[in-house]
């Protein structure tokens, strides 16, 4: 091990989570670390954490996908309407996946096949699918869903603090983790973002590739939404408005460079959990919305900038060893 | 490249959690009857214990101090309730008690479970609640209520069985009968009316329009009609438009109800700056710093609301009263509100805070807000 591979930024974020623990615990009178509150804290975080990983994928490949929290409010929608309609939650679960897996496909299309910029057409389509969600449900809330899906959204696994939602996220992060790390699949990705014109002289297929990446976010997208809906035990149009921001913000924290070709999936983990703590410990001290939210915009900030002159640290250790021998 | 390997393996992953997520069966709506089997399964096993444990309501027992009080509104930095709980503060002030407000910055249907999870994490002794959804709030509130935590719900409310009384701020019958009222003292009892609603599923205002033609059919107001009813879905630019449209389309309209403040202030708006000003009456629901200026320039005569502060000062008692063990919010319970005076807990857990005040231009400076 040499010191350089302590310099990482995932190890300033998880001294940063175990500060916020111990600080917390300290604030709130040991209130923090109580099983419940840890439970609170992982459903609170539950929905973002599911739609950062493939967004992770997403941006390491130098996109972005912004319609993510619109496809959850669709998602909602669908479920409200189909069960009102009298559908058996077995075949909606599915085919709302599977309307996940279209609107991602549908961004991929027009950002593959049209040459369009990713930003500019999940703005586009962050507006489109909550528009189709208003009008598969408009503002009505279906609430009366069956006790056995709720629970999995009010209740921890049997003798743990952890709830249903982040073992499922569990699952998934092993899933992404080894996708983006350990595939050839991934290794394209970083290429991708790294340099689009030498991963496809190199034979890598840029617009399937991109295009999986728009499915697999449609889906886990549509995937948060079922998780959202039972939470709550209420299907709504408007569910998860402005979510969007609290997913690329947690991925941007998490290390991934907004310009792509670089980012892990510990880092955004490891994110998704500061943020997710940071807020809950806040919130728990009595801190005013007000600060709440510029705390959330400077750290923001502070996930674009800080890499930035970490690296810019780095190269300036690095450059004259790299000079040496020639 | 395996592009297609890896692909086909992240799907049956994926597949394999929705299947986990979504097990074995055939789950329906009808199946459950409706839900309402299992809403009040879920009621049973999660409000059970504080309605079980609670023995019986003691009218006598002492005011409990000190109590710790979380006010949660719709959303922070909303004009009304930071009247509301203006009134809220003045309550636990008087009864030695420490009441904090906190609650999101958006409206939204789940935003405000962080702030009741906290509240019970905090070992709030009671909540006072404007639910942004009555249902998404509900599991929340049950899980805090087990804890101990006493519900109340106020302005909007929640599931009837995740809170332990709902303050309603004024009877759908008091809204609906008194508009009538104050638009035929404004029309002199004949003529052509209009209402401008909000949005047409708003189940309030359909309540109180539904009101409103019941009381229009008795005598006194047989020469009332109403002709027609628009929707300015409580924006204000099509609210303006559509009080254009009324006057196009009725030359012989004497007055608009319109009980939504959005609305209100707009066809005010829009009658202060035409031809029809003082000859068109207006009334509806509204709050008077919005309207202050129609009212004083002859532009409305009167119109109607409740006082928020009011409502947070009752929320507060009542919550207060069940802490305290005299009342456990069964129908019929009395507890007393300070300078308001008895009130009795009704149907459903219900206390209506009474009829809406009248603002006319002799009392509209006495209110602020």
């Amino acid at each position: 091990m040499k010191a350089k591979d302590f310099l990482r930024w995932e190890t300033a974020l998880f001294v940063l989570l175990v500060l916020i623990g111990v600080v917390g615990a300290a604030r709130t009178g040991g209130g923090f670390l109580a099983g419940q509150n840890l439970f609170y804290l992982g459903l609170d975080i539950g929905e973002i954490a599911i739609m950062a990983l493939p967004l992770t994928l997403v941006i390491v490949a130098a996109e972005i996908d912004l319609s993510v929290a619109s496809v959850l409010g669709l998602s909602s929608a669908l479920i409200g309407a189909l069960w009102n309609a009298g559908w058996a939650l077995e075949t909606i679960l599915p085919l709302v996946l599977l309307v996940g897996a279209v609107c991602g496909a549908f961004n991929g299309v027009l950002v593959t096949r049209m040459g369009l910029p990713s930003l500019a057409v999940t703005i586009g389509t962050l507006a489109l699918y909550r528009g189709l969600a208003l009008i598969v449900l408009g503002d009505h809330a279906v609430a009366d869903f069956p006790a056995t899906y709720t629970r999995f959204g009010t209740t921890p696994l049997p003798g743990t603090p952890i709830p249903y939602p982040i073992a499922l996220f569990g699952v998934l992060a092993v899933v992404f983790g080894l996708l983006l790390h350990a595939t050839a699949f991934g290794r394209a990705v970083f290429a991708l973002g790294a340099n689009e014109e030498a991963a496809r002289f190199s034979g890598i297929r840029v617009k399937r590739n991109k295009e999986i990446l728009f499915v697999l976010s449609g889906v886990l997208s549509a995937l948060a939404g079922i998780v959202y809906t039972f939470r709550f035990s209420s299907a709504r149009a408007d569910n998860g408005t402005g979510l969007e921001l609290a997913v690329v913000a947690a991925v941007l924290l998490g290390g991934v460079s907004i310009f792509g070709g670089r980012g892990t999936i510990g880092g955004v983990i490891l994110a998704v959990l500061v943020l997710g703590a940071l807020r809950n410990v806040l919130i728990l001290a009595d801190t005013s919305t007000e600060v709440l939210t510029v705390v959330t915009g400077l750290l923001l900030l502070a996930s674009v900038l800080a890499p930035a002159i970490i690296q810019g640290i780095l190269n300036r250790f690095k450059r004259p060893i790299e000079g040496a021998p020639s | 490249m395996n592009t297609s390997k890896t692909l086909i393996r992240t799907f049956v992953t994926l597949t394999s959690a929705a299947a986990l997520l979504t097990g074995c069966g055939k789950t329906t709506k009808s199946d459950t009857g409706g839900g309402a089997p299992s809403a009040s399964a879920s009621a049973a096993t999660n409000s059970a214990a504080p309605s079980a444990s609670v023995a019986v309501a003691n009218p006598s027992a002492p005011l409990a101090k000190d109590l710790k009080i979380t006010f949660l509104p719709k959303k922070v930095n909303i004009p009304y309730f930071s009247v509301c709980e203006t009134g809220a503060q003045k309550a636990a002030a008087s009864l030695g008690e420490q009441l904090k407000a906190t609650g999101p910055s958006d409206a939204s249907a789940s935003s405000q479970v962080t702030y009741i999870n906290t509240a019970a994490q905090q070992g709030q002794n009671a909540l006072l609640i404007a639910a942004n959804d009555s249902n998404a709030v509900a599991p929340a509130l049950k899980a805090a209520r087990a804890r101990g935590m006493k519900v109340v719900a106020f302005d909007s409310d929640a599931a009837t069985d995740a809170r332990d009384v709902f303050i309603n701020q004024a009877a759908t019958e008091d809204i609906g009968v008194g508009q009538v009222k104050l638009i035929s003292d404004a029309i002199k009892g004949t003529g052509e009316i209009a209402i401008l609603s909000a949005t047409a599923n708003a189940t309030n205002q359909n309540a109180w329009i539904a009101v409103m033609k019941k009381e229009l059919a008795k005598p006194e107001y047989a020469n009332v009609k109403l002709v027609d009813i628009a929707y300015g879905d409580d924006d204000d630019q099509i609210s303006f438009q559509k009080t254009q449209g009324l006057l196009q389309a009725h030359p012989k309209l004497k007055g608009i109800i319109s009980p939504t403040t959005i609305g209100v202030a707009a066809a005010a708006r829009y009658l202060d700056s035409s031809e029809y000003k003082g000859k068109v009456a207006v009334t509806g629901v509204g709050t008077p710093n919005q309207l202050r200026k129609f009212v004083k320039n002859g532009t409305m005569a009167s119109f109607a609301l409740w006082d928020p502060a009011n409502l947070g000062y009752l929320a507060t008692y009542a919550a207060v009263a069940l802490s305290s063990g005299q009342i456990t919010g069964k129908p019929g319970e009395k507890f007393k509100a300070g300078d308001l005076g008895e009130y009795t807990i009704g149907a459903n857990g219900e206390v209506v805070l009474g009829p809406p005040i009248v603002f006319t231009k002799e009392n509209i400076d006495k209110y602020d807000f």
